[in-house]
């Protein structure tokens, strides 16, 4: 067995290789839990609506597309997708990003799909007379959501929607297939460059690990204060 | 002021309201009592159309609660309405619990909302509790902070669905306090309750439901707490049961 070499990992190859790609890749998993919520809770609003033709159809929304493998859905979009779309992107930065923008939308369209059951779970969660109570004093559907169900809602929430966004993080990694230039990306080039691929491996491995493990950390603390606001 | 004429509501076939005719002028207090399942919740959230109906007609004010033309949230934001588990936003403060449907529903500025809000505290006794939270005050407080909250929009009637039946017993006396006042200041009150010293020291009328959502008694005060012997079998029974201890 070789010995294990990291002297390659100075201060300039780091930046020159890895931070663009450490960087869209929370820019990803903060974008796509961002957009993923917020879709998500249109479509968690939807299924609720006692609308039948809204309701059907974010049904099928939610169980189609958890169950397809997200690589599949990334590498459809980015193959079925026309070329004419990305011209939509000012100043032909659409062509250059193809395949970050790809990323970025399949992620915020799939994970929507995992948010919204949450959402629904958080609105379902509260009491009845919650929602009696805001009409009660007048409010109106849209108002009554606004203020009082769906401020209660995420908040009580706000850990699985942390956990949900770990995974998230680490499926940030499947934009390989596509190309697009993420952290293990970065690891990757940087591997292949200086012949050390399993020394870049071992530590893209480390960078997961601690990212994930402080945002579970992270769910720790907020579970147990939320526990005491409650 | 209120009238329900002939309401009748069925959940799928059970039928939960039957028939039901109730008047209650400006200024009165109406007592709604009888045994568990027997429709006083339902009859009551009919009236701010909480619950729909399926027959008859609720008249509050000269509107039409049962017309599907009816705009209902601005309806509702002249009804108050108290729960029997207070049902406080938990995530807002005292204040902003108080403030929150007068700036959002009526369109008051948030410091004339703030105004109208303290007042209320204050007169619930609570005005040192204004910026806390409700998980941090005891049942009783809470239900006077939703008393409070109810009343700062002003309503023409109040409703309570038993305001005091989730409440430990030496916080009942100080919610009841709250609502004596209000009647003797001459608020239009319906309230479903078992308490009956509170029947007895301020309403006007007491109404008896049995099981089935049928009013099966609707008297003077002075009646139904006057001869046991000229109230109806089923009355009397639960009269008996409530009373006994
Ligand atoms: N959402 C619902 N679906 C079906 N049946 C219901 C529903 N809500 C209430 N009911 C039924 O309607 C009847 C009247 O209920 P309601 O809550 O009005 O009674 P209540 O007199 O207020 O009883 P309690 O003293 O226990 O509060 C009960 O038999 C109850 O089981
Ligand atoms: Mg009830």
């Amino acid at each position: 067995m070789a010995t294990l070499d990291f002297s390659f990992y100075t201060w300039a190859n780091i930046s020159n290789y890895l931070l663009s790609g450490l960087y869209f890749s929370v820019a990803l998993t903060i974008a796509a839990t961002v957009g993923g919520i917020a879709l998500g809770t249109i479509i968690a609003l939807m299924r609720l609506s006692n609308i039948k033709p809204l309701e059907y159809i974010a049904t099928w929304y939610v169980n189609v597309f958890r169950s397809v493998p997200l690589v599949m859905v990334i590498l459809w979009f980015f193959l079925l997708v026309p070329s004419g779309f990305y011209d939509l992107f000012p100043g032909g930065s659409g062509q250059k990003y193809r395949a970050e923008i790809c990323a970025l939308i399949t992620f915020v369209v799939f994970e929507a799909a995992f948010f919204s059951e949450i959402v629904r779970a958080g609105i379902q969660s509260l009491p009845r007379g919650q929602t009696n109570a805001g009409q009660a004093l007048g409010m109106t559907y849209a108002q009554n959501m606004r203020y009082i169900i769906l401020p209660q809602a995420i908040r009580n929430m706000l850990p699985v929607f942390l956990t949900q966004t770990i995974v998230l993080f680490q499926d940030t990694s499947l934009v390989y297939a596509i190309g697009a230039y993420d952290i293990l990306k970065g690891f990757e080039i940087m591997g292949n460059t200086f012949g050390r691929r399993i020394e870049t491996y071992l530590l893209a491995a480390v960078v997961y690990f601690i990212i994930s493990f402080f945002l579970s950390m992270l769910v720790k603390k907020l579970n147990q204060k939320i526990r005491i606001v409650r | 002021m209120i009238e329900m004429k002939s309401v009748s509501k069925w959940y799928g076939t059970t039928q939960v309201l039957n028939d039901c005719s109730v008047k209650i002028n400006k200024g009165e207090v109406v007592v709604v009592c009888g045994p568990s399942g027997s429709g006083k919740s339902t009859l009551i959230k009919t009236i701010n159309a909480l619950e729909p109906i399926q027959k008859g007609e609720i008249w509050i004010d000269g509107v039409a609660v049962h017309d599907k033309a009816t705009d209902l949230p601005k309806l509702r934001s002249r009804v108050g309405m108290v729960f029997q588990h207070f049902e406080l936003f938990p995530h807002l403060s005292v204040t902003d619990n108080l403030i929150i449907a007068q700036v959002k529903v009526l369109g008051r500025r948030r410091d004339e909302a703030k105004k109208r809000g303290l007042q209320m505290l204050e007169r619930v006794g609570l005005i040192d509790h204004q910026h806390k939270f409700p998980g941090q005050l005891s049942g009783g407080q809470q239900q006077r902070v939703a008393i409070a909250r109810a009343l700062s929009m002003d309503p023409i009637i109040m409703l309570f669905d038993e305001p005091t039946s989730a409440l430990d017993p030496e916080m009942v006396g100080e919610v009841l306090d709250v609502m004596v006042g209000l009647a003797s200041e001459g608020m239009t009150m319906m309230v479903v309750t078992h308490e009956m010293g509170f029947a007895r020291k301020v309403s006007n009328r007491v109404i008896f439901m049995d099981v089935g959502g049928r009013i099966l008694e609707d008297t003077t005060k002075d009646e139904f707490f006057g001869k046991i012997e000229d109230r109806q079998p089923r009355t009397r029974e639960f009269l008996n049961k409530i009373l006994q201890y």
